[in-house]
């Protein structure tokens, strides 16, 4: 049982695990004093054969005092919360420059698409990948999510990411990943007899290693080879193993 | 004042006093068909109680697959094949299991629970009434439950399995049976909430007109115990919230047959129209299966402390409010749903709001205690568990209220915990402690304390060990609804916790055991019970345990407000609401309980 988080490696990450921290600490000094006093009071006050119960039915001021107290605690949330929401999932807030990419949920996989080199999505190097979306490091990402069955939802605990992908919509998540690594994505929501078998990668590799990954795909998605020594882990049960998929130029 | 004037009428149908003449009632009329309010209440008992069973043991079926995937579960060859071949529970059958606990606890055990077995219960015998307003339409509200939940409960065995899509029934998952496999249990699922949602309608528009119409002479608003206040409020909720639910069924299921597409998007449906819908509907929900609680618990933390409920007034507009902020929170469930996030940021701030009658609530819980004399007998220890336990479910309430602390832990075993600390450790802890306050005037019997005990400890420590490492499961990103967490290697180092609230499930469940046993052993072996077991003052504990049909002699006479306990000049330590003032010149006057003032008498 362990109330620290892990630590997260997007840049809105921190403001999130402050606010969690913050919450925490105040949460945690009510849940001391209030449970103390329900304690104390069973104790204090319990059954004695020369005790008598005093007659008292409220205190006006009190009633102030505790409406009051929590009223200003929960609008401080509330306003501490605003900017770190608009910076996480606003797109109005999202960067500018940022490398766009397209991530379709279906029972049971994710299915991330690249362009062609030059940016068509329709172009004939344009690729796409199984359960695995390969972004790089330090700069501003954005998936435009979609579904094509049911709702799933893409999470990535150590990006403190969670988006619904809702059928017949695209709705723009972003996130600047600040560690490179291998990071595990599932499903959130309940979207079948396969909902547990949704786990993915998203690959946080530096650009250059993006580059390299993304020239050779583009090569391999033109050429029909390169996908043997791409394919992934193969983990999960039944499902296509994850890798490239030819894709585009139609 | 509003004045029954039940006993002029001749009309077989209106309800009649114990003194009047009663008929003698056939075995069927009496105990099956029966407009009487409290043979309908022990009825929702037994039935929710049935199904409380049920879903404990499906729970159960879930925590083995989720401890021990893969592995047979022991006697689970007695499963059909279709379910656990060999024993091993299959990901349909886990996902149905999802879906029929929510669902039978929700709506089967713990609704039921709190509106149809205390709201027919308590209503008429606290504010002194012979019966409901419409006893025939109570009797109907029960004899439409029945099936509803027959329904439900056969869906488990048609074919391709009970519904699962989770409670929530999200669509495009729900709407058609491509995406499960499940055609007929889904339809069935629909069907068999739309009936129910006519039972909660009949019941609310009964309830509504009792309390407004039928109370006691001197009963004004302002000296009705929290109980009935709750249960009025609640009902108004059930009123105002079930059509709601009722119109989406029928969306999804005209989805589901005959070729709508109400929320499949390939014909320009909405999928989070469904949502909204839903949760329109369910965030008053989530406030009906917890408000009854807030007035047992008031009521039992009250007695045992010998003492006024502290802030009654308070208490009375803290539910309101409750019960109001309750209707605009809905987008809470939906902040990671894609909708836009300026919405995210609105409802954040309109459920950040309703901690604070939550608070106040705890609050004077808290003030009734202090200087109290506090006996601790069962109902008291379940009240003042209920309080420690909703402190817990409260303020983790505050983790996800703040959308952006939502983002990790939204659909995790954070909001798991969150929901049973609410559900389990609040609105079942109070109905644990209802049941055994208000055995005797079910039964005329008490429940055995020991085993009351026993039940109590073994299910406070059980319950903890069960729902409080999930916070910590969520934290570390573990989902809801996940058949195997073993697939997903930062959740198969979670495992040894999986494992060990398996077992902690496994307690719970051999503890309730004790409850089954004392609560059916003590109907027919209990120790008798006087009027008034728990010197209590409400009107209910003036008519012999079980009251007679008709509950009381004639119309009482109220003079003083529900919580009068230890008054300065009485030697003992309550006074029934209904007792005639002493000595009103040589006495002094009976006192008008008149604690923040101003609101008394608002008739």
């Amino acid at each position: 049982m362990n109330w620290l988080l892990e630590p997260s490696v997007s840049t809105f990450g921190p403001d999130i695990d402050r606010l969690y921290y913050i919450i925490l600490v105040i949460t945690g000094i009510v849940f001391v004093l209030t449970e103390g006093l329900l304690i104390y009071f069973l104790v204090r006050y319990r059954k004695r054969p020369d005790r008598r119960a005093e007659y008292i039915h409220g205190s006006t001021r009190a009633e102030v005092l505790w409406t009051l107290g929590p009223l200003v605690i929960v609008l401080m949330l509330g306003f501490m919360s605003k900017p770190v929401w608009d910076r996480a999932k606003d797109p109005a807030h999202f960067p500018e420059d940022a490398l766009e990419l397209t991530v379709s949920a279906r029972q049971f996989e994710w299915e991330s698409y690249y362009p062609g080199a030059g940016g068509d999505p329709d172009a004939q190097d344009a690729f796409s990948i199984l359960n695995r979306v390969h972004v790089p490091v330090g700069e501003p990402v954005i998936l435009h999510l979609e579904a094509e069955d049911v709702i799933h939802s893409f999470f990535v605990p150590r990006f403190r990411v969670k988006q619904d992908a809702i059928p017949g919509r695209t709705i723009p998540v972003w996130f600047e990943i600040t560690e490179p690594g291998e990071y595990e994505l599932g499903c959130a929501e309940l979207c079948g007899i396969g909902h547990y078998l949704m786990d993915g990668v998203v690959v946080v590799q530096s650009r250059a290693e993006f580059d390299a990954w993304r020239a050779e795909q583009h090569a391999a998605a033109l050429g029909g080879t390169g996908a043997a020594q791409l394919a992934g882990s193969g983990d999960l049960d039944g499902a296509p193993a994850d890798g490239p998929v030819a894709e585009g130029g139609l | 004042m509003s004045t029954p004037t039940a006993r002029e009428k001749t009309d077989w149908d209106i309800p009649h006093y114990a003194g009047d003449h009663h008929e003698e009632l056939s075995f069927i009329r009496k105990y099956v068909f029966s407009t009487d309010h409290k043979v309908i209440a022990v009825q929702f008992l037994v039935m929710s109680l049935v199904f409380l069973a049920l879903g404990g043991f499906l729970a159960l079926l879930m925590r083995w697959q989720l401890g021990f995937p893969g592995q047979p579960l022991p006697g689970g060859t007695l499963l059909p094949e279709t379910m656990a071949p060999g024993g091993i529970i299959l990901p349909e059958f886990y996902n149905s299991l999802v879906t029929m606990h929510g669902t039978f606890m929700i709506f089967f055990a713990i609704m039921p629970l709190l509106v149809g077995v205390f709201g027919n219960l308590l209503i008429p015998l606290q504010i002194g009434a012979p019966d409901m307003a419409f006893p025939k339409l109570n009797m109907a509200s029960f004899w439409m439950a029945v099936p509803a939940g027959l329904i439900m409960l056969a869906s488990f065995w048609v074919e391709g399995g009970a519904a699962g899509a989770g409670w929530t029934a999200y669509a495009p998952l729900s709407a058609s049976g491509d995406f499960t496999g499940v055609y007929l249990g889904q339809q069935l699922w629909l069907l068999s909430l739309f009936i129910l949602g006519f039972s909660s309608i009949a019941g609310a528009v009964n309830y509504i007109t009792t309390v407004i119409n039928m109370r006691a002479p001197g009963l004004t608003w302002f000296r009705l115990p929290l109980t009935v206040w709750a249960l009025f409020i609640t009902a108004v909720l059930v009123l105002l919230a079930m059509p709601i639910l009722a119109g989406a069924l029928i969306m999804l299921l005209t989805d589901q047959t005959i070729g709508t597409t109400f929320f499949l998007p390939e014909h320009g449906g909405e999928p989070l129209l469904w949502q909204h819908l839903f949760w329109f509907f369910g965030h008053p929900e989530v406030y009906i299966l917890i408000l009854p609680a807030f007035g047992i618990v008031s009521e039992l933390l009250s007695n045992g402390a010998r003492k006024a409920i502290f802030g009654y007034h308070a208490m009375v507009l803290a539910i309101a409010a409750i019960a109001f902020l309750g209707w605009i929170v809905w987008g809470h469930h939906m902040f990671m749903s894609g909708m836009n996030p300026m919405l995210g940021t609105t409802f954040m701030v309109t459920t950040l709001a309703i901690a604070v009658p939550s608070a106040i609530k705890v609050f004077n819980w808290l003030g009734t205690l202090w200087k109290g004399n506090i006996h601790f007998h069962v109902p008291f220890l379940h009240a003042a568990a209920f309080v420690a336990l909703f402190i817990i479910g409260g303020l983790s309430g505050i983790f996800m209220a703040s959308a952006p602390v939502d983002i990790h832990i939204h659909d995790t075993y954070f909001i798991v915990a969150h929901l049973h600390y609410v559900l389990f450790g609040g609105s079942l802890f109070a109905i644990f402690g209802g049941i055994i306050y208000w055995f005797p005037k079910m039964f005329g019997r008490m429940m055995n304390p020991f085993w009351g005990h026993v039940h109590f400890v073994g299910t406070f420590v059980f319950y903890n060990l069960v729902f409080f490492p999930m916070h910590g499961l969520g934290l570390e990103g573990m989902m809801r609804r996940l058949y195997d967490p073993t697939q997903y290697a930062w959740l198969a180092d979670l495992q040894p916790w999986n494992v060990f609230i398996t077992w902690a499930v496994f307690g719970l469940l051999a503890v309730q055991v004790v409850f089954f046993v004392n609560f059916v052993a003590s109907i027919w072996t209990g120790r008798k019970a006087e009027a008034n077991p728990w010197q209590a003052n409400s009107l209910e504990w003036s008519v012999p345990s079980p009251p007679p049909h008709g509950n009381f002699e004639a119309m009482p006479i109220v003079y003083r407000g529900a919580y009068e306990y230890s008054p300065p000049d009485r030697k003992e330590d309550f006074i029934l609401q209904n007792e005639p003032p002493r000595d009103p010149v040589g006495d002094r006057v009976e006192p008008e309980p008149q604690p923040t003032g101003g609101l008394e008498g608002s008739e």
